[in-house]
């Protein structure tokens, strides 16, 4: 039983569990809040495969900002008034039997198939590393990535603008 | 791996290495930053306004916030009717811990051994950035849980504000990893030998400094708990021990933004003849005695003028300080 | 022991979670919310086979990097869309913004 055993099975119980509590509570602001501890255990899995840089971005990005933003759009519109009306809708049973139906084939098709294990080992300071590769191989992602996010951006305030 | 740094202690002794870190943080922080820090607030605020502040706890007033925490904690629970508890419960939880966080990656001085800090993590200056933001979501809680209207404005505002300045503060850090070549904040401070980066970045460390204190709510941008506008902003309904956690997070906070400007501005521990601990201690308690001095000395901004601010004076000019910083550091290289 | 396989069965199961939240749920922010959560379990996806079948590079942790930008954007435009329908509908539940429908 070493550490990092110990440490993954935790970590996927805390994503997990908070993963359940946001996408079946009746009350949406739990939901919303119970996203940081889902995204903190994802940070820990990162953590875990050695890609910090990563998971810092994850606590900046996810956790930070996105969960903040959702947690604005929920307050600004009928988050208050309407947690008493029914938050699912009647595909219930459905729903719940496609997911579990593509989560079975997919861990089925998983286990039965022998990966092979890759040859190297991961840098040691990976910011270092992303950092090369962003500005030498993968420069045109990086500007492609840049323009995506000023549109969207622009966009966003745009479409969020009150009326005059 | 990348943050292991090859381990040499089984699991149990690293995870007991981690309580007593935390227990150590966050007993340090809730006696010097909280205790001391508010006694010192008082002081300095008495002396700026030509009277004696508290006198007559203690010899010179000193075990006032003692006398101040025994109040607190013997005072009712109260939880509004109709407010969410568990997420009037949990936001108290949420941002003290984001604030005792930051204080893992500062190095508070050196001994033959190595960095006195509790962990070296390569990533340090990102790490900072990224637990300074999760405040934002505990205040979002803070202010919806207390089912009162005036929370709630005061804790969108507030988080408004927070996150409009953290991009400022993150332009001030990536310019200055850049100069260091390194996110590590030992690599940081040894860096500096030469040289303090409040030298080469003037421009850097005035927006760090600025955006430090909005991101702690102080004045001049105080107005989300401006106590003659919104009683006391976000944290109104809080009672008793949670009231005392919010300002233990509020107060932590301040002293781990003073704590992170020393180490990437002034120099860290460095300096020639006293003991490095000495040295940060000196220095940390300038950089307070600054911050103390501006809150007591300036009025409050309104809430468009500081996200105006923000928005559309430090961005630009923190973007422009770092691309001609980026420039030169290159230049100098070829 | 913890293999590949581990952290591809427990993206497999934050990835269904996210589905069921996507094909249930009423409230339009809810949706979001399992959309983000289908995200992470590509990126935990991505990072775990970076990790075990091509350390030699950071391609892996590149694509979650953008991966994670691109979520955020569209988080960003999804959200500006609910308050927009919000402020000319007067509700954020799915089935009831039915407008188009003959």
């Amino acid at each position: 039983m070493t550490g990092e055993v110990i440490a993954f099975y935790a970590l996927a119980a805390v994503i997990l569990i908070s993963g359940l509590v946001v996408v079946s509570s009746p009350n949406i602001v739990h939901s919303a809040v119970a996203l940081v501890p889902a995204f903190l255990g994802i940070t820990g899995v990162y953590i875990l495969l050695g890609a910090e840089f990563v998971a810092g971005i994850q606590v900046l990005i996810y956790a930070g900002a996105i969960t903040v933003l959702v947690l604005f759009v929920i307050m600004l519109t009928e988050g208050g008034t309407g947690l008493r009306l029914p938050q699912r809708n009647e595909q219930g049973p459905i729903g719940a039997s496609v997911a579990v139906a593509l989560a079975v084939l997919l861990i089925a098709g998983v286990t039965h198939t022998t990966w092979g294990r890759g040859a190297g080992t991961l840098p040691a300071y990976t910011p270092g590393a992303i950092g090369r590769s962003f500005l030498g191989a993968n420069l045109l992602a990086f500007e492609g990535t840049s323009i995506v996010l000023l549109v969207s951006l622009i966009g966003a305030v745009i479409i969020a603008r009150k009326e005059e | 791996m990348g943050l292991a740094e090859a381990a040499a202690f089984p699991w149990y002794v690293e995870l007991g290495r981690a309580i007593a870190g935390t227990v150590l943080i966050f007993s340090g922080v809730a006696v010097v930053a909280a205790m001391f820090g508010v006694l010192l607030e008082r002081k300095i605020s008495a002396w700026m306004q030509s009277r004696l502040g508290p006198k007559h706890v203690g010899p010179q007033g000193l075990l006032q916030t003692i006398a101040d925490t025994i109040k607190l904690l013997q005072k009712e629970n109260i939880v509004p009717r109709n407010a969410d508890a568990t997420i009037f419960a949990s936001a108290v939880l949420v941002v003290p811990l984001a604030a005792l966080l930051d204080y893992v990656v500062i190095p508070f001085g050196t001994t033959r051994w190595g960095p006195l800090i509790f962990r070296d993590l390569n990533i340090g200056v990102l790490y900072f950035a990224a637990t300074s933001s999760l405040v934002v979501v505990g205040i979002l809680m803070a202010g919806w849980g207390s089912n009162n209207k005036y929370a709630l404005v005061g804790g969108l505002r507030s988080a408004s504000q927070m996150v409009s300045y953290e991009i400022p503060m993150g332009l001030a850090l990536i310019t200055v990893a850049l100069l260091a070549g390194s996110l590590s904040t030992v690599k940081i401070v040894d860096a500096q030998a030469h040289w303090w980066y409040a030298v080469e970045q003037p421009l850097a460390f005035l927006i760090f400094l600025i955006a430090a204190v909005a991101e702690v709510n102080r004045v001049p941008f105080d107005l989300v708990e401006a106590e003659s506008e919104l009683v006391a902003g976000y944290f109104s309904e809080y009672t008793g021990m949670r009231f005392a956690l919010f300002q233990l997070g509020e107060y932590g906070e301040m002293f781990a933004m003073a704590a992170m400007a020393v180490t990437l501005f002034l120099g860290g521990w460095r300096g020639p003849v006293l003991p490095p601990v000495l040295w940060f201690v000196i220095k940390l308690y300038a950089l307070i005695f600054v911050f103390m001095w501006v809150r007591w000395t300036y009025p409050r901004f309104r809430i468009d003028q500081l996200l105006g601010f923000a928005w559309k004076v430090l961005i630009p000019v923190g973007l422009v300080n770092l691309v001609v910083t980026a420039f030169v550091v290159m230049v100098g290289q070829r | 022991m913890v293999t590949l396989a581990s952290y591809l069965v427990l993206s497999a199961v934050v990835f269904a979670l996210g589905l069921y939240a996507v094909v249930t749920r009423r409230n339009g922010v809810a949706i979001l919310m399992g959309i983000e959560l289908m995200l992470n379990a590509a990126n935990i996806n991505l990072v775990a086979f970076n990790k075990y079948a091509a350390p030699g590079a950071v391609q892996g942790q590149i694509f979650a990097l953008i991966v994670i930008t691109l979520a955020a954007c569209e988080a960003a435009v999804g959200l500006a869309l609910v308050l927009a329908a919000y402020r000319s509908l007067e509700t954020i539940h799915v089935d009831e913004i039915n407008l188009m429908r003959w």
